[in-house]
């Protein structure tokens, strides 16, 4: 076991670097200078040639790369133009908005997308399991965006039962905040429901159709109990790993809920960052959710080793 | 033909129909402004899923947005493709260094969510239609390469293969002949797939200002519009939301049938 978590820690490494590489990389594309084009067009020609140095822009390209890889490495992802304030710690403050509303959004994901899944392969070619394959593949086409539109629309101007945009105020209750995030939630949380829905459904078709479960069938133990008890605890350990790669989709499609819903988390702080050219904050925003991305990956496939048995076995005893 | 094929087919055909034939079909001009009827409901004043915040006719810009999103899909999954076949046949065929240094890249790309490196490449390109084009195509190039990397491998060591090379055929020759047409099955079905990706990513980008910018008729960039007037005139967020929602779920299906036509290992 100990072996497995080694080698998966290792392997993230060759990954991360190139990682850093592709951000450091992307601020290469910006056309023309980037001191001058960060300073703008009233900058004097001293200015922006201190600015290249000050930057390490007059280096040649694999030094400004080491330089970067190391200030990456110590937790330094550059200093926002705009907000005069390192990077790390802007997004820092604006994480835990960003990740309630991802975890939220995913458990709405779970618990619709998994029961849907499981009916559609307990009643496999029937009308719940087109009408599930429909809605997945719609879940799929829809643009979060505009479900969001659509939530407001209907929720908040047409009903009013729900606060349309914001966040909620902690002094008026927990209702208060509750409320502001059910909508986003919801909205993101379409994103995945779908995709989980769609495997959870192939997954457990898989297993329906092993030997075990005939044979449990055989011998005559109750259809509830060998659906849950012998197929859903299997079909459900690859599914695991869906719901972790979700997470990431699920932190990049925060950054359109919040647009919608005027949440200040780490989608509004990006959008903002890119309307402002504040391109340290675009460029270390965005490495930094790869980052949390491979690291959410890596603790979903060593969480998986340990339920999933045929890997337990693999590297027993070591 | 199977069912759900057809289904996806119809969508795709009756989306390209609407964008080849738009002047025909669109009822009014795209940028035509009707003062006297501002956010007319649909059906008000002849327009019938209603105007704008200008008093444009929606459907004619929708009819007229299907183009944009067609140019986007085909130019973007064509970049995407293109690139990531080359690079999954070398990485494939060639194996070793090619390989292990292609792969290693492609995994650190898709360690970014997808809509977020489109959205930092144009936060750094600049907005527009091509440098989104180029955007949504590049942030598919690793999902391509890899699966093209994997029909390789299936393909490369079938005894046909082998044959050729004993007879002498060069690599080049043997790609063409042997590799190519064997990988186009899957190719096919994730252009499919990834052309519903592309019109996503088009209307995302626009709708946050980095894609195709007004007065343009864009899916993304009418619903950017539509924001501001949930209130006033919900017919202008609905309208557009559902043309890219059938656009994309044509593709969806579409590929996804395909897949399990063309693919049956790839199933999943």
């Amino acid at each position: 076991m100990g072996k497995y978590v080694a080698k998966r820690i290792i392997q993230v490494i060759p990954t991360l670097f190139f990682v850093i590489l592709t951000a450091f990389l992307l601020m290469k594309l910006i056309p023309g200078d980037p001191a001058m084009i960060l300073l703008g067009p009233q900058a004097r020609a001293e200015d922006i040639a201190r600015f290249r140095q000050q930057l390490g822009l007059d280096r040649p390209l694999p030094v400004q790369f080491l330089i970067y890889l190391k200030r990456v490495l110590t937790g330094d992802l550059g200093t926002s133009l705009v907000y005069r304030q390192s990077v790390l710690s802007l997004i820092l403050e604006r994480l835990p908005v960003t990740v309630t509303l991802s975890l939220c959004a995913l458990v709405i994901a779970v618990s619709i997308g998994i029961p849907a899944g499981v009916m559609a392969a307990m009643k496999h070619n029937s009308f719940i399991d087109l009408l599930v394959t429909i809605l997945a593949l719609m879940g799929l086409s829809i643009p979060i965006f505009w479900f969001g539109m659509m939530l407001i629309i209907v929720f908040s101007l047409e009903l009013g039962w729900l606060p349309a945009v914001g966040l909620g105020d902690p002094t008026k209750g927990l209702w208060d905040v509750v409320s502001h995030f059910i909508l986003p939630s919801l909205a993101l949380g379409i994103l995945s429901t779908g995709t989980i829905a769609r495997f959870t459904r192939s997954s457990m078709l898989e297993v329906l159709n092993q030997d075990y479960i005939r044979t449990a069938y055989a011998k005559g133990i109750r259809r509830s109990l060998i659906l849950y008890r012998h197929a859903l605890r299997n079909a459900l350990v690859p599914v695991i790993t869906v719901i972790g790669l979700q997470l990431g989709n699920l932190l990049a499609g925060a950054v359109l809920t919040e647009t919608v819903f005027a949440l200040p988390g780490l989608g509004k702080l990006m959008v903002d960052g890119i309307f402002r050219r504040d391109y340290m904050l675009v460029q270390g925003e965005v490495l930094f959710t790869a980052i949390l991305y491979i690291f959410v990956n890596l603790a979903v496939d060593i969480a998986y080793a340990f339920i999933n048995p045929k890997i337990r076995q693999t590297y027993r005893g070591v | 033909m199977n069912k759900q094929i057809l289904f996806g087919l119809i969508i795709v055909l009756l989306n390209v129909f609407f964008a080849i034939f738009a002047p025909l079909i669109a009822t009014h001009e795209v940028d035509e402004m009707d003062f006297f009827y501002i956010f007319a409901k649909p059906g008000e004043g002849g327009h019938i899923l209603g105007t704008d915040d200008y008093g444009r006719d929606i459907f004619s810009r929708l009819v007229y947005g299907s183009r944009i999103s067609l140019v986007v899909g085909v130019i973007a999954v064509g970049i995407g493709a293109m690139i990531g076949t080359a690079l999954g046949i070398v990485a494939g065929y060639f194996g070793g260094f090619f390989d292990a240094l292609i792969m290693r890249f492609m995994d650190a790309l898709l360690s970014f969510p997808y809509v977020l490196l489109a959205i930092a490449m144009m936060a750094v390109l600049g907005a527009g239609l091509f440098n989104a084009m180029l955007a949504i195509g590049i942030v598919m190039v690793p999902s391509f390469s890899r699966i093209v990397r994997s029909a390789v491998l299936n393909v490369k060591n079938e005894e046909f293969v082998l044959a050729a090379r004993a007879l002498g055929a060069s690599h080049l020759w043997i790609i063409f002949h042997h590799i190519l047409p064997n990988i186009v099955p899957v190719l096919i079905v994730y252009s499919s797939l990834n052309f519903a990706g592309a019109v996503i990513s088009e209307a995302t980008l626009s709708f946050l200002g980095l894609g195709i910018q007004p007065p343009t008729p864009s899916w993304g960039s009418m619903l950017a519009e539509a924001k501001n007037y949930l209130q006033t005139a919900p017919h202008m967020a609905l309208f557009p939301g559902l043309a890219i929602l059938f656009t994309c779920l044509g593709f969806n299906v579409l590929g996804d049938g395909l897949r399990d036509l063309l693919d049956p290992r790839l199933k999943s």
